[in-house]
C-alpha cells in the first residue's frame, strides 16, 4: 500500500452509552479513493464524520482511540478542531448549498478564512468550478441563487465549495444518493478525475458504485470493520464469508 | 352517505363560524373605538398638551411618553432577548442549568405584569435609584417584554436548517462565523418580527408603567430619560376611571384609544413588512 495519508488505530465511537464504532484500525491511502460499504445504521457515516471532526456537534457523543491525519492525531487536545476541518473537506448526503448565490457559496470558506484577495478569489471560484465539472454550467450566473439549479447541479456546487479552501481529503457521504442516473455519472467521472489531486474517501450504499470508483474498499457491519482491501479483491475474492454475502446481495 | 355528508358540511361551518367569531369580536372593538374616537382626532388633538383639567386639549405628552419607553424597552428587550434565544438554540448543551433557563422564560412569561410593575419599582427605582421615569418603565417593560422576544428569536433560530451550519462548520467556519454568516441571517427577520410583536404588547401595557414612571398629568414634556412622563394607555385609564368628570372625557378616551390601537398595528403590520423584505433578500 501507498504511504496512508490517514492511519485510524483502536477507534472507538459512542452516542451516549452505545457504542457506535468498535475497535477500528485501517490506512486510508493519499491520492486513492476509498469507499466505505455495509448495511444502513453500520455505522459508516458515524466513521466518516469522525475523520474531520464533525461528530463534535452532537450531544453525548465521545471518540476514544486515535485518527493520525499527516502523522498527527486529530483527537489530541492542542489541535484546532478548524484546521482540521479546512484541510480535511466534506460533501454531505444531501446538498446543502447555502440560499446564497453560486458565487458566494463557493467564496463562502475562503472569506470566513479570512481571505481578501478579490483577484485571489475570483481565481479560486473559477478554478474550484471547473474541477467541480460544474463552470461550463454556471460561469453565466454566478451571481443568481445556487438554489435555483438542479439537484446534481447543486452537489457539484457543493462539492466545488469544499474545494475551494483547498482541502487535502475530501470525505464524501453517500453524494450521489440523491441524484439521477445522469447526475449519479457526472459525480461518478467527478471523482476520479479529483483522486490526482485528493485523497477521497466515500461512503456509497451502492455496490455497482463503490467498484466503479473506488480502489479501495472497506465493510463495515454493526460498528465493526469487517473487511478492507483492494476493491479488486474485495469484489472478486473477499476473505470472509459475510463480506460475500453482502457483496452479492444475500443481505443489505 | 347522506349523513356523513351531512355531518360533513355541519362540522365544516361549526369551524368556520369559530374563525368568524374572532374576526367579529375584532371588527366590534375596531368599529367603536374607531367611530367615537375619530370625531376628535385631528392634527390638534395629536400635536398639542391636554389642557383645563385634561377635558381640552391634546395627547402630545402620552404619545412621545409611549414612544420613548417604547425606545428604551427596545433598545433593553432586543440585545439580551436576541442574545440570549443565540445563547440557548446555539451553544447550550441540553443539561440541568439549560433547563433551568427554559424553565425561569417560560415562568417568566406567565408572570403578571403588575408583579413586573412592582419589580421594577424595587430594581430600579428604589435598588438602582435612578427614580420614576422613562428609563424605569422602559426597563421594566423590557423584562416584560423578554420571554416573549426570546421565545421567538429561538424559534426563528431553529427554522434555520441544520444543514447550513453543518456546511458551514465543515469548511472550517468556527461556530461564531457559522451563526453570524450563515445562521443570523437566515433567522433575523423571525426574531425581529417576534420582537416588534412583543414590544408592541409592551406599548399598550398600563400596569409595569404605573409605579415606574407615568404620571397623572404633567404640564411639560420630558426634558430627559430621567424625568416622569405621560403614556398613552396610562392616559387612557385615567380618562376612563380616575377623571373627576368622566362623562365629559368619553371623546378623548376614545381618541386616546384609537391613537393607541393604531400605533399597535403600525408596529405590527412594520413587522410584517419587514419579514416580507428580509425573505426576499434571503432568497435572492
Amino acid at each position: 500500500m501507498d504511504s496512508p495519508k490517514i492511519m485510524v488505530r483502536n477507534f472507538n465511537f459512542y452516542y451516549g452509552a452505545s457504542k457506535a464504532l468498535k475497535n477500528i484500525n485501517i490506512d486510508i491511502p493519499e491520492n486513492r479513493v476509498t469507499g466505505i460499504i455495509g448495511p444502513s445504521g453500520c455505522g459508516k457515516s458515524t466513521f466518516l464524520r469522525s475523520l474531520n471532526r464533525m461528530n463534535d456537534v452532537i450531544v453525548n457523543a465521545r471518540a476514544e482511540g486515535r485518527v493520525v491525519l499527516d502523522g498527527r492525531n486529530i483527537y489530541d487536545e492542542d489541535v484546532d478542531v478548524v484546521d482540521i476541518r479546512r484541510k480535511v473537506g466534506m460533501v454531505f448526503q444531501k446538498s446543502n448549498p447555502f440560499p446564497k448565490s453560486i458565487f458566494e457559496n463557493v467564496a463562502y470558506g475562503l472569506k470566513i478564512n479570512g481571505v481578501k484577495d478579490k483577484y485571489y478569489i475570483n481565481e479560486t471560484i473559477e478554478k474550484s468550478l471547473r474541477d467541480a465539472a460544474i463552470w461550463e454550467e454556471v460561469k453565466d450566473r454566478l451571481h443568481k441563487s445556487a438554489f435555483e439549479l438542479s439537484g446534481g447541479q447543486q452537489q457539484r456546487i457543493c462539492i466545488a465549495r469544499a474545494l475551494a479552501v483547498q482541502p487535502e481529503v475530501l470525505l464524501m457521504d453517500e453524494p450521489a444518493s440523491a441524484l439521477d442516473p445522469t447526475a449519479t455519472l457526472k459525480i461518478e467521472e467527478l471523482i476520479q478525475a479529483l483522486k490526482k489531486k485528493y485523497t477521497i474517501v466515500i461512503v456509497t450504499h451502492n455496490m455497482q458504485q463503490a467498484a466503479r470508483i473506488s480502489d479501495f474498499t472497506a465493510f463495515f457491519m454493526l460498528g465493526e470493520l469487517v473487511e478492507y482491501n483492494l476493491t479488486g479483491i474485495m469484489f472478486t475474492k473477499p476473505s470472509k464469508k459475510i463480506t460475500e454475502d453482502y457483496i452479492t446481495g444475500r443481505f443489505g | 352517505m347522506k349523513k356523513k355528508q351531512f355531518t360533513q358540511i355541519l362540522g365544516f361551518s361549526l369551524l368556520r363560524t369559530c374563525a368568524c367569531a374572532v374576526i367579529l369580536v375584532l371588527a366590534v372593538i375596531l368599529y367603536d373605538i374607531a367611530s367615537k374616537g375619530a370625531v376628535v382626532i385631528n392634527w390638534k388633538f395629536l400635536t398639542t398638551m391636554p389642557a383645563d383639567g385634561m377635558t381640552k386639549g391634546g395627547i402630545l405628552p402620552a404619545i412621545i411618553g409611549t414612544f420613548l419607553v417604547t425606545v428604551i424597552t427596545a433598545i433593553l428587550a432586543i440585545p439580551l432577548g436576541m442574545g440570549c434565544a443565540i445563547y440557548m438554540n446555539e451553544y447550550a448543551k441540553d443539561g440541568l442549568i439549560t433547563r433551568f433557563i427554559r424553565m425561569a422564560i417560560r415562568n417568566l412569561s406567565g408572570v403578571p405584569s403588575i408583579v413586573y410593575g412592582l419589580f421594577g419599582v424595587i430594581l430600579f427605582v428604589q435598588l438602582m435609584n435612578i427614580g420614576t421615569c422613562i428609563l424605569a418603565a422602559g426597563f421594566t417593560l423590557g423584562l416584560m417584554t423578554l420571554p416573549w422576544t426570546i421565545t421567538a428569536s429561538e424559534e426563528a433560530l431553529k427554522n434555520v436548517p441544520n444543514s447550513y451550519r453543518e456546511g458551514s462548520l465543515a469548511l472550517g467556519a468556527t461556530k461564531w462565523q457559522t451563526i453570524k454568516t450563515n445562521v443570523l441571517p437566515y433567522a433575523v427577520s423571525g426574531m425581529l418580527t417576534g420582537t416588534i410583536l412583543g414590544l408592541s404588547r409592551a406599548a399598550g401595557e398600563t400596569a409595569p408603567i404605573l409605579f415606574t414612571g407615568a404620571a397623572f398629568y404633567l404640564p411639560h414634556l420630558p426634558k430627559s430619560l430621567f424625568d416622569q412622563f405621560m403614556a398613552l394607555p396610562y392616559h387612557l385609564y385615567i380618562m376612563s376611571t380616575q377623571h373627576h368628570s368622566i362623562s365629559k372625557v368619553r371623546p378623548i378616551a376614545y381618541g386616546t384609544a384609537l391613537v393607541l390601537i393604531a400605533l399597535v398595528f403600525t408596529m405590527n403590520l412594520f413587522a410584517v413588512i419587514l419579514r416580507y423584505k428580509l425573505r426576499k433578500v434571503k432568497m435572492e
